[in-house]
This record gives C-alpha cells, sequence and structure tokens, in this order.
C-alpha cells in the first residue's frame, strides 16, 4: 500500500503538467488560426438544394467562400453569396446577387403560372437576391429586397468538382 | 538582416498569437465596443466616450429577449454599427404611435428602438430587421469608471403584444 503512494510521488507530476499545458496550449493556436481563417478569410461550404441549379448541385457541392470581399462590399450583379436566411437567422443560403442599391429589378412574380412581371427599386443598403432556378427556390422574390449586412461571403469556385464523389446508381 | 529578423522574431510571433487568441474570444465570447452618438441616452452615452461589453453568447442560438440592448449593422449601409433595444420578437403585434398602425413582426425579424426616441433612427424608419443582422448583446458599461453599471432590459409599457 505504501508502496503505490511511493510510485504515486515518484512520477514526475510538475513535468507533465508543463508538457500537457504546452500542447494544449499549441492545439488552442491552432484552433484560433483556423477560426479567424475561416471566418474572416476564406472557408469552404457544402451547399445543396434546388434552388441554384444547374449552377449547385441538387446533392451538394463544396464551394470556396471569400470572405474578404463581402466585408469590403465588393459585391457585384451577378456574385453568387452566401448569406444569413432573413426569414431564420440559423440558416445560411446561397443565391445570386441580381441587384445592388438603387438598381430597378424585373421579375417573374409566378414563372410556373403565367408571364406577369413585377419592377421594384432596391433600396439603400440592400441587395436583390435569386435564385439560379427560379421555380423552386425562395429568394427576394419572396422575401423582398435583403440588408447587404445579410452576405456573410461570396463564393468564387467549386471545390467538389476537383475531387469528385460520383455516387454509382443503377 | 538575418539576425534581426531572428531577433524580432518571437516579439512577432506573440502579437500574431495574442491577435488570434483576441479575435477568437471576440467573436465567440465578448468585447469591448466605444458607443457613438445619442439615440440610446440615457442608458448609455456616446458623449462621454463610453465603452460598453458587448457579449456574443446570443449569436449562437439567435436567443434575444424582449428588452435586451443589441448590437446590429445597420440595414441601411453594412459598415455601420448600431445600438438599440430590441423591443418586439417574430410573431409579436407592435403598434407604432408615429404611423397609428399595428404591425406584424415576420418570421426572422425583430423590432429595434433607441431609447432616445426623438433622436433615434430604428425600426420606426425603416421597419423590421433581420435577426442575422444582430452582432451581439450589450451587458454592462465598462468605462469610464464613474459609469460602470450593468445595462438592464426594459421595456416600454403596452406596445407589444405577444404571440
Amino acid at each position: 500500500m505504501s508502496g503505490f503512494f511511493r510510485r504515486l510521488a515518484g512520477i514526475p507530476w510538475r513535468s507533465i503538467a508543463g508538457d500537457a499545458f504546452s500542447r494544449a496550449l499549441l492545439v488552442a493556436q491552432a484552433y484560433c488560426a483556423v477560426h479567424v481563417v475561416d471566418q474572416h478569410l476564406c472557408s469552404l461550404a457544402f451547399v445543396r438544394g434546388p434552388s441554384m441549379l444547374p449552377a449547385i448541385n441538387l446533392a451538394g457541392d463544396v464551394l470556396a467562400v471569400d470572405r474578404v470581399s463581402a466585408r469590403l462590399g465588393r459585391v457585384e450583379n451577378g456574385d453568387v453569396v452566401l448569406m444569413i436566411s432573413p426569414e431564420d437567422p440559423r440558416k445560411v443560403v446561397a443565391k445570386r446577387v441580381l441587384g445592388m442599391e438603387g438598381d430597378s429589378v424585373t421579375y417573374l412574380v409566378d414563372p410556373g403560372n403565367s408571364d406577369a412581371s413585377k419592377t421594384v427599386v432596391v433600396p439603400q443598403g440592400h441587395v436583390w437576391v435569386q435564385g439560379d432556378n427560379i421555380y423552386a427556390s425562395k429568394d427576394s422574390r419572396q422575401f423582398g429586397a435583403v440588408p447587404y449586412g445579410l452576405i456573410t461571403g461570396k463564393i468564387f469556385c467549386r471545390v467538389s468538382s476537383v475531387i469528385s464523389f460520383a455516387s454509382l446508381s443503377f | 538582416m538575418a539576425r534581426a529578423l531572428a531577433f524580432a522574431w518571437p516579439y512577432a510571433k506573440f502579437c500574431i498569437v495574442g491577435g488570434l487568441f483576441g479575435r477568437t474570444f471576440a467573436d465567440w465570447c465578448a468585447s469591448v465596443s466605444s458607443v457613438d452618438g445619442e439615440s440610446m441616452s440615457p442608458t448609455l452615452d456616446g458623449h462621454q466616450a463610453e465603452r460598453m461589453l458587448v457579449e456574443k453568447r446570443c449569436l449562437y442560438t439567435y436567443d434575444f429577449t424582449r428588452g435586451d440592448v443589441v448590437v446590429l449593422r445597420s440595414p441601411r449601409s453594412h459598415r455601420e454599427v448600431l445600438v438599440k433595444r430590441l423591443i418586439a420578437l417574430p410573431g409579436d403585434w407592435i403598434q407604432v404611435p408615429e404611423n397609428q398602425e399595428i404591425r406584424q413582426i415576420p418570421q426572422g425579424h425583430c423590432w429595434v428602438e433607441g431609447d432616445n426616441a426623438a433622436n433615434s433612427s430604428d425600426s420606426r424608419s425603416y421597419g423590421p430587421v433581420p435577426l442575422g443582422l444582430m452582432q451581439g448583446r450589450v451587458t454592462h458599461v465598462v468605462w469610464p469608471p464613474q459609469r460602470i453599471r450593468r445595462v438592464d432590459r426594459n421595456m416600454p409599457e403596452g406596445r407589444i403584444m405577444s404571440q
């Protein structure tokens, strides 16, 4: 019994603690570096759904997101952006910007059923976003122009076509 | 040249690592911001160079309570950051006395107003704002020392009917 405690006292606790601390610090530094790059520089996003067909696959694509240009205000018409959904702040959606502030946007109100279109001017500080697949997309045609501040990144590259995950089903 | 670099490197590394820790802490936990303008007096007063503690944990689940003082990006200009009081949550009915109307807050949006009603441009001019624009919640004033206190939530009487 006392031999057990003697061995316990013989273990180099100080240097083990020192080692553990320096490794934990390294992990913390790595986590912080990854967080800062992911949130403020460049990130990867997995986007799926029908609203951006044919640009983005139904089953999902991995896209590279540029966070710097969005924050600097360098988003233009035609860019595909990642933004926080105005209907649920916990969701992030990908849409294409079709109008910047001051632009006049004409859109089809109900493309499946009629040819009626409406024209609207995008208010100050807002953007007009639409999915490429207007038949299956919930976008500015339903919820109106969205404030630019909801945009979190600009998509500049599709990563998953370089590494293709093809599922064979017969 | 190489010796100067080798000498400066540990200090540079310390600054870079400190910056990363600080940025991560400011994004996940809390940060300190300065107050500008008068739209929230007397609760927050920009003229005394006040600094407020903005906590970010409310952004994990967008869990706000009516009456919180929040920091948000302006819907009119994404570079501007405003501080207002959150009066109504999605689904609430709010009475807007200026326009004699009663509006329902849509899903995912909220209604913000400055405490200094005469001198504040807020949801009464631009309507409900999406919750996605929220950047944090103000919990305390931390500077100057004579103004250190907690910022409490309080609600204007009789303007809201909740869901």
